[in-house]
């Protein structure tokens, strides 16, 4: 397993990927701007434009490198992968436990027990962090922190997949009803303030911003399932639908708050981003501009180097590695190591 | 009972059988892989070996990366090195490179004594003896292939064929040798029935971190 989980992303339009040697050298318009060995890179992402040597793609697929594409605004439209992982009969348990519904509610359940979890540990941790005297701020984080708390035992006791998902929408209006005051006053809150969620396209910065992350978790999960050998198209929370990865949406279920959406209001809060690093469209619509972009992947991969211990293996990793470690927990259910499948908690 | 082609298994899957059953189903059943320092060097040592042209010596002449099976045992490989022996009339003998030092177990011997066994059948003659290089020591060891090695080499082909036969990966029986296994992190050698519940782990876990006031880092 590679433990440096760099990856390399590549915004640039026009820029070209070769192979030399045993590293990938970037270039454009004629002038090499960065060589990196590729035994120490988990993966390639490129934005639009941007071409890559086949000698590459063949060396990235050999040593379990990820070359993924995507447009310029991110969305996913292929990638290359090597045939050295997967396992037939790994995909084939998996899909067999997909189809049973019992099975697939209980681990539905607890995925969303843990996104419930992680979601309220973030309002709770902001509400820690609050200063005193802002009271409004501190009771909104507070309150919703508690009915996430109180929507536990109904899931718990759910008996279908559509109960499951219900109870999670209604866990998500809490959560995000309190978005606005996990962005500090001294934000420029106006230009940041939570619409509600909109994607396609969307409607307000934090949209646009948590868009992006969303992108980045679901495409590092999308890898953690393909490297163990799951078939990241088969879930059981995300029902199936032709090109949705649906048990990559599954895994992301535990990370979305912890690490998208606190990366996303700390890079608000600590202004790394600003307002005017977004451009609003006739329509409404709001897109990140280049610059932002970049800082938002800078800090993503910086988030990834930073250490915790795992609460169920009880060892020191990174949060780059937890969706891999979430992957393999999984596959090790699925093929009978462990009696369930143990969500990621954010114990902090 | 002889096998199909389509079921012969690779040589090197017995050294992962006999270091142990986890490690090879983790290899040859869930087609992972990892590499560590230990994996690489041998990879390169291989590559050495295999690499060259055939040559001729007073000692005999040598041929590299030889293709071989063997149907009574359900297993295919190449041999590093084979030497033909003028001294004993031109008898093969096989040479096969290890990065390390002699080991404890039987497992080089199992697999060079594999490969002996496929030239039989191949060549349709018996083979006396074969030798392990060992590159750590630069040292060769000579290798008798008595009948107790050869009863030991078809019994580890007969629970290979039963353990990739089975389809099931058997559960991690962790020791020392977990600490030098390339596959550790994909392996996590302590979950298993004595790592006791994850079910019940994600619900006291869960029900501590609700009644709590959550994270304080």
């Amino acid at each position: 397993m590679k433990t440096h989980l760099n990856t390399l992303y590549i915004t640039t339009q026009g820029t070209y990927l070769g192979k030399s040697g045993e590293s990938v050298q970037v270039r454009a318009e004629g002038k090499v701007l960065a060589q990196l060995p590729l035994h120490n890179l988990e993966g390639v992402v490129c934005f639009g434009r941007v071409g890559c040597s086949p000698s590459l793609l063949g060396a990235c697929a050999e040593r379990g490198v990820s070359v993924s594409l995507l447009t310029q605004h991110g969305r996913f439209l292929a990638a290359v992968r090597g045939n050295t992982s997967g396992n037939v009969l790994l995909r084939r348990q998996q899909y067999r436990l997909a189809d049973r519904p019992e099975v697939a509610l209980d681990v539905a359940r607890r995925i969303v027990l843990a996104k419930v979890a992680n979601s309220r540990s973030v309002l709770l941790r902001a509400a820690r962090d609050c200063v005193a005297g802002d009271a409004a701020r501190l009771d909104t984080l507070r309150r919703e922190g508690g009915r996430l708390a109180a929507s536990a035992p109904g899931l718990r006791e759910a008996t279908t997949i559509d109960q499951v998902r219900g109870l999670e929408g209604e866990a998500a209006t809490h959560y995000f009803g309190a978005f606005d005051a996990l962005l500090s006053p001294s934000a420029s809150a106006e230009a940041f303030r939570f619409t509600g969620r909109s994607r396609r396209p969307p409607l307000d910065r934090i949209n646009a911003l948590l868009s992006f992350l969303y992108t980045l978790v679901l495409h590092d999960a999308r890898s953690a399932c393909e490297s163990v050998g799951l078939d990241p198209c088969v879930g059981f929370l995300h029902a199936d639908r032709p090109g949705k990865p649906a048990l990559a949406l599954d895994l992301m279920e535990e990370f979305r708050a912890f690490v998208a959406d606190r990366l996303a209001f700390s890079l608000i809060n600590r202004r790394q981003v600003s307002a005017d690093g977004f451009e609003v469209r006739e329509n409404g619509a709001v897109l990140m501009n280049d610059a932002t972009r970049k800082a938002v992947l800078a800090a993503y991969q910086q988030r990834k180097r930073e250490t915790l211990a795992h609460p169920f293996l009880e060892e020191q990793t990174t949060v780059g590695m937890l969706v891999h470690l979430q992957a393999l927990l999984l596959a090790r259910w699925i093929r009978g190591d462990l009696d369930a499948y143990p969500p990621f908690l954010w114990k902090g | 009972m002889p096998y199909a082609e389509s079921d012969l298994l690779p040589i090197s899957a017995l050294q992962h059988l006999l270091y142990c059953d986890r490690q090879c189903a983790l290899i040859h059943l869930e087609r992972l892989w990892a590499e560590n320092r230990f994996t690489a060097e041998g990879a390169i040592l291989h590559r050495k070996a295999h690499g060259g042209r055939p040559e001729s010596r007073p000692s005999g002449r040598t041929t590299r990366a030889l293709p071989v099976r063997s149907f009574a045992l359900g297993l295919f490989g190449v041999t590093d090195v084979v030497r033909w022996d003028p001294a004993a009339g031109g008898e093969a003998v096989p040479v096969e490179y290890k990065r390390g030092r002699p080991k404890k177990g039987d497992c080089d011997r199992v697999q060079l004594c594999a490969q002996a066994l496929c030239l039989e059948e191949m060549l349709g003659r018996p083979l006396g003896r074969g030798e392990i290089f060992y590159g750590r020591v630069r040292r060769r060891v000579a290798v008798g292939f008595t009948p107790e090695l050869r009863r030991a080499t078809v019994e580890a082909a007969a629970r290979l064929h039963d353990l990739i036969g089975s389809g099931r990966t058997p559960q991690a029986v962790p020791g020392r040798k977990c600490d030098r296994c390339s596959l550790r992190d994909l392996c996590l050698p302590r979950l298993g029935p004595a790592a006791g519940s994850a079910r019940r782990h994600f619900d006291r876990s869960l029900d501590a971190l609700l009644a709590g006031e959550g994270p304080t880092d």
